[in-house]
């Protein structure tokens, strides 16, 4: 599946420049649809298919429909459809409906006892305004590398829920990601839902962006879980640091039997540093964002470790 | 009569000079009422949307508009070659050059205007932009102003490259002009023979106003009557007219220029640009309402920019640290046409004001104006014309001469400051600065923050740093500045020809109360709250019954507008002027009501009383009166007054910052513990509206000083033409700003004002900047340029090794 966003890379914005002399703000017209349960959504998506696209918050849609970096002649409203929102949490499970806006993410208190990571990270994505509309499974299901909240399902291990002609089925965070808005998603699918284990752990949500509403310089996300003194299993995500969201499973290995110290941690992040693949942009170049990528897993380890 | 309420009270009442009154604008506002150009629509109206360029520099080879034609609801597809036979496919700029409204053969720079669709609404006219084809046949981009002047590729073949400019000689055919002042045999003699010598080069990054609002315009042509009707983003609407009378040959009576509310400026709406006058053509054509509203995108890429001036300096000094001499040399980026708003004789506005603060015997500036293939512009972005750069400048070559002096900043200015006994003071470069107390400011800001302590808390740092007990370090901004402000004095400034006076009407009311419109036209600043303030002190009505009205052609008397600080300095005089004719007519009315001579009566507050018999009096409420409904031997009925102000000099308001600063070496993120602003801006008329313009001026320096750039690629694609990339801080960015102030007044402003909207922009900019520099100065740091955005910090600390 090819999903656009409101990206920051630069390479679209220039080819934008290219095409237009860099002026939109008006998108083609479109067929406006708003079904009010998930099988009309179906349907219309079924019926058009390539014309046909949902809209979550549309916060990385309409952008990319006014810059007309995408045509998407029938938009496929999903906020009517009840069944898609709320956030439950279950027998050790967290479920979160896709249309659960990242306002509600924050204000829950259920979640903030379950994962509070999660409002940790919610917190740092773009400005209250846009987390009203925001929605988790748009930003999600997007595939853009600046996206936070695909690198924080992967380190919570989360597993995603799509629904489509064929039925539904379940695709792990850390298998969704493909390349920059290409995901393991078909053009017919829906994603409904998101779930993954309460979690304990210590955890951390650092991120460094040039200003609010600003997408990451680095990100990273960390779960740490302790016993006797002894790290017992660490996740560590990344965004923005890639063309998709990178888990680093090594760097997680170097911490696991250890207490944190300071060798360990050099371990980790050398081990983080090896996954990522970071290109320039305005924020700086490759040489710099690595530097900061390699600060922010620190911190972010350590902050994890000293909440295990 | 009996007066119940006290002398004090009644100068409560007026809410004249030195209230804090609420802006009357808020209401409005604050409630969603406010009235700007996209606000107006007019019967049948039609909109106007552009094709731009992607190039930067290009041939136009051909333009196809028959499929955007052909789209239902397009009207008309207006190219160069429809506005040839108008003489209208080029305009003059404010600079003397000229700049092309649509392409003419060429494109100079990436967004440049192409051609100009007109449909029935925004949304067709968008689709119908993507159907205009346009073939272009791509030439070599030049977007470094040093390579442009040794490039054989020739900008701008209008030009004769043999024939002068608009500003003398031109040495090359990417160079616009060279602008001299000052005794360079002599600086140079001086510099040569000097104890201590500091130089630095220097880029002032081009950066843009980016108000708010973008710019547009309403073009309504009548044709039963043969009048125009223009509505737009003009901080100078009287201008507007006479250029567009120019222009179109239509006689300026006809033509009526209206500036409704404008949603900030900061310089961006000084000029004029194509789609003012695609729209006015576009009425003339389809005979119907034509609206132009650019957006975001058109904003940042094609109106006018700010700075971008690549400064070479020298300074010289005694071993003790007294300036002997001081040398400037500028290559200015002005991009494809010369478009800077500057008063016509001076094409680098008042650079020469780079001596700054300072008593330096002898100077010298040269300034080169080149052609690149970026966005004209060059406007004073929230700044006298090309100030910010000019204080930048000498503010970074203090802070070099104490390094090569190794000597404190604060001290090296303090030794150097223009001395209060020396006012009015003649600067090497040709000012006459008016009236000033450095020493005084100077020393209660260092007080203020504890100076001495703050420097002993930075070497403790640094101490700690190498030690390696800490990766943060910390930093002292230190800026004085002196702001030139007013333009100006008829005799030396004018634009397009045009006096640079301003003009002020009052109409008295019978009951009391007032109408003042002025030639200058509010976009935040709060006009219509301290213009009413200026006048309640003047003729004893209270604020709060005058209307202030600005920005119609048709009803305020002319003027050149607001930008540069200006409307305080010279409309605020005119109305203190006007207020003044007023009062003279009111006491000889008083005089005849109260049966006395003339010279019996006196002012008083709001009244005249008579001399030595104060419970005798006349209110002006009573006089007002007495105006319309009697005659009055000798007298015409009636109570207005009118005044052109033509300033004597500028003003010269000037202030002391500082700025405490931590910096993570890591990440190269800086965050700011305290920010002190000592303004003087002479005699305050309303420290709250004062104060509101401190805090605008400051969030807009941390802005450029921090990140806002107006950035280009090898092939001249804007990089930074969106609000994700290009700067613009929130209340989460902006940092607590303690607010200060001494009062020097004006000798020659008839209430003693100068001008304060722009100093804390022009005094910020240096402060921000010179605290990231201090910081690094115990690590070997001389200079590094702007925007100090995270990935140029941590560079910085990069170059220094302190990542090793
Ligand atoms: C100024 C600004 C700053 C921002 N800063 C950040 C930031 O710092 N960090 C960050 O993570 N995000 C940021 N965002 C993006 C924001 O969080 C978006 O809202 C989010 O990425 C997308 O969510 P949405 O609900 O708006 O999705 P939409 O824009 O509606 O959709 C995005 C894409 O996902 C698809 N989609 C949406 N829902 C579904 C679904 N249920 N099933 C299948 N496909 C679906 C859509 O078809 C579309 O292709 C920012 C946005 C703005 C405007």
């Amino acid at each position: 599946m090819f999903a656009l966003a409101l990206i920051e890379l630069p390479l679209l914005y220039s080819e934008v420049y290219r095409r237009q002399g860099g002026h939109r703000m008006i998108t083609s017209a479109f067929e406006y649809h708003r079904p009010s349960d998930l099988a009309g959504a179906l349907s219309v998506l079924e019926e058009h298919g390539d014309d046909a696209r949902v809209i979550a918050g549309g916060h990385s849609l309409i952008p990319m429909m006014k810059l007309r970096m995408a045509d998407v002649p029938h938009l496929i409203d999903l906020q009517d459809i009840a069944d898609l929102k709320g956030i439950t949490v279950e027998v050790g499970t967290v479920t979160i409906g896709a249309m659960t806006t990242q306002h509600d993410l924050i204000n829950n208190k259920a979640l903030l006892a379950a994962a509070p990571i999660i409002h940790e990270a919610a917190l740092q994505i773009a400005d209250p305004q846009v987390r009203y509309m925001g929605t988790i499974g748009g930003n999600v299901a997007n595939g853009d590398p600046g996206n936070d909240m695909p690198g924080l399902m992967q380190c919570l291990d989360a597993t995603f829920t799509l629904v489509g002609p064929d039925g539904t089925r379940s695709v792990k965070a850390r298998e969704f990601y493909e390349a920059a808005y290409m995901t393991e998603r078909e053009d017919g699918e829906i994603l409904t839902q998101i779930s993954f284990p309460v979690t304990n752990s210590g955890f951390a949500y650092e991120k460094q962006k040039r200003k609010i509403g600003d997408y990451a310089t680095a990100a990273c996300a960390v779960l740490i879980a302790k016993e006797d003194g002894k790290v017992t299993s660490a996740s560590v995500a990344m965004t923005n640091l890639s063309d998709v969201p990178v888990l680093s499973e090594a760097a997680g290995a170097a911490l696991v039997g250890t207490s944190c110290d300071a060798i360990a941690m050099k371990a980790a992040v050398a081990a983080a540093l090896q996954d990522i693949d970071p290109t320039e942009d305005n924020r700086g170049p490759v040489e710099f964002k690595i530097h900061v990528a390699g600060i922010i897993i620190s911190r972010a380890i350590a902050r994890a470790w000293s909440r295990a | 009569m009996k007066d119940e309420v006290t002398r004090e009270e009644r100068v409560t009442n007026l809410k004249g000079l030195g209230s804090s009154r609420k802006r009357v604008e808020d209401a409005r506002f604050t409630q969603g009422k406010g009235h700007y150009v996209d606000d107006i629509n007019l019967p049948g109206m039609l909109t106007g949307d552009f094709v731009r360029s992607p190039y930067a520099h290009a041939r136009v080879k051909s333009i196809n508009i028959d499929a955007a034609m052909a789209l239902d609801g397009v009207v008309a597809v207006l190219t160069a070659k429809d506005l040839e036979p108008l003489s209208l496919h080029w305009m003059p700029t404010l600079a003397g050059d000229k700049q092309m409204v649509l392409a003419d053969g060429k494109v100079l720079f990436q967004g440049q205007e192409v051609a100009f669709v007109v449909a029935k609404d925004r949304y067709i006219a968008a689709d119908a932009v993507d159907l205009v084809e346009v073939e272009y046949e791509e030439l070599p981009v030049l977007v470094d102003p040093f390579k442009s002047l040794q490039s054989d590729v020739v900008l701008r073949e209008d030009l004769d490259p043999t024939a002068p400019g608009a500003h003398g000689p031109r040495k090359h055919h990417n160079h616009i002009f060279t602008w001299e002042a000052g005794d360079e045999e002599g600086t140079n003699a001086v510099i040569d023979d000097a104890d201590v010598v500091a130089t630095e080069e220097m880029y002032y990054h081009r950066t843009h106003p980016c108000p708010l609002e973008p710019c547009g315009s309403v073009a309504s042509m009548d044709k039963v009557n043969g009048k125009l009707t223009l509505y737009g983003t003009f901080q100078a609407p009287h201008v507007v007219r006479t250029v567009a009378s120019l222009l179109s040959g239509i006689e300026e009576h006809n033509i009526r220029v209206v500036s409704p509310d404008i949603g900030g400026g900061f310089g961006n709406k000084v000029g004029v640009y194509p789609g003012y006058v695609c729209s006015i053509v576009a009425s003339i054509v389809t005979g119907v309402p034509v609206k132009w509203v650019e957006d975001r995108m058109e904003n940042l890429m094609s109106t006018a920019f700010a700075r971008d001036y690549w400064m070479k300096g020298k300074i010289s000094a005694t071993k003790e640290g007294k300036i002997t001499g001081l040398h400037c040399h500028v290559t200015a980026d002005h991009g494809a046409f010369d478009a800077c708003a500057d008063p016509t004789k001076f094409p680098a506005g008042f650079m020469s004001i780079c001596t700054g603060s300072y008593d330096i015997p002898i100077a010298y500036l040269g300034v080169d104006g080149v052609y690149t293939n970026k966005a004209p512009g060059g406007v004073s972005y929230r700044c006298s014309f090309r100030v910010t750069e000019a204080v930048y400048f000498i503010e970074r070559m203090i802070e070099v001469l104490a390094i090569e002096l190794n000597m404190d900043a604060a001290e090296l200015r303090r030794i150097n400051f223009i001395k209060k006994e020396q006012f009015p003071y003649d600067s090497a470069l040709g000012w006459e600065y008016d009236s000033g107390d450095y020493h005084t400011a100077w020393d209660k800001a260092l007080k203020a923050v504890d100076y001495e302590g703050l420097r002993k808390e930075q070497a403790e740092r640094v101490a700690a740093f190498k030690r390696g007990e800490t990766r943060t370090i910390m930093g002292i901004g230190l800026s004085f500045f002196t702001e030139i402000v007013g333009a100006g004095p008829v005799k030396n400034c004018d634009i397009l020809g045009m006096g640079m006076f301003d003009s002020c009407e009052i109409r008295i009311h019978p009951t009391g109360s007032a109408i003042a419109r002025l030639g200058t036209i509010s976009q935040g600043q709060g006009h219509a709250t301290t213009f009413a303030q200026i006048l309640a002190s003047e003729i004893g009505i209270p604020a709060d019954s005058i209307t202030i009205e600005e920005g119609d052609t048709d009803t305020a008397p002319y003027g050149l507008g607001t930008y540069g600080s200006r409307s305080t300095p010279v409309a605020g005089a005119a109305t203190a002027m006007a207020g003044r004719k007023i009062r003279a007519k009111a006491q000889m009315i008083a005089a005849y009501l109260l049966e006395v001579h003339d010279d019996d009566v006196e002012f008083d507050v709001d009244r005249f009383v008579i001399k030595g018999a104060p419970e005798r009096f006349k209110t002006m409420g009573e006089i007002a009166y007495a105006a319309y409904n009697q005659a009055i031997p000798g007298l015409e009925p009636g109570l207005e007054a009118v005044s052109y102000y033509d300033p004597p000099n500028m003003t010269y308001p000037f202030g002391a910052y500082v700025c405490v600063m931590d910096i993570d070496v890591d990440t190269g993120v800086p965050k700011i513990n305290r920010f002190y602003a000592l303004d003087d801006c002479g005699t305050r008329i309303n420290p709250m509206v004062i104060e509101g313009q401190i805090h605008g001026g400051l969030t807009e320096a941390l802005a450029v000083a921090l990140g806002q750039e107006i950035a280009y690629d090898d092939m001249g694609n804007c990089k930074t033409a969106t609000l994700m990339d290009f700067f613009l801080p929130t209340a989460w960015e902006v940092p607590n700003f303690e607010t200060d102030f001494t009062v020097t007044p004006s000798p020659h402003h008839p209430i003693g004002a100068k001008g304060v909207g722009e100093s804390p922009h022009v005094g910020g900019v240096p402060c921000f900047s010179n605290a990231v520099q201090d910081a690094f100065r115990p690590f070997g740091n001389r200079h590094t340029n702007m925007p100090h955005d995270h990935w140029r910090i941590w560079k910085t600390a990069n170059d220094l090794g302190l990542h090793d």
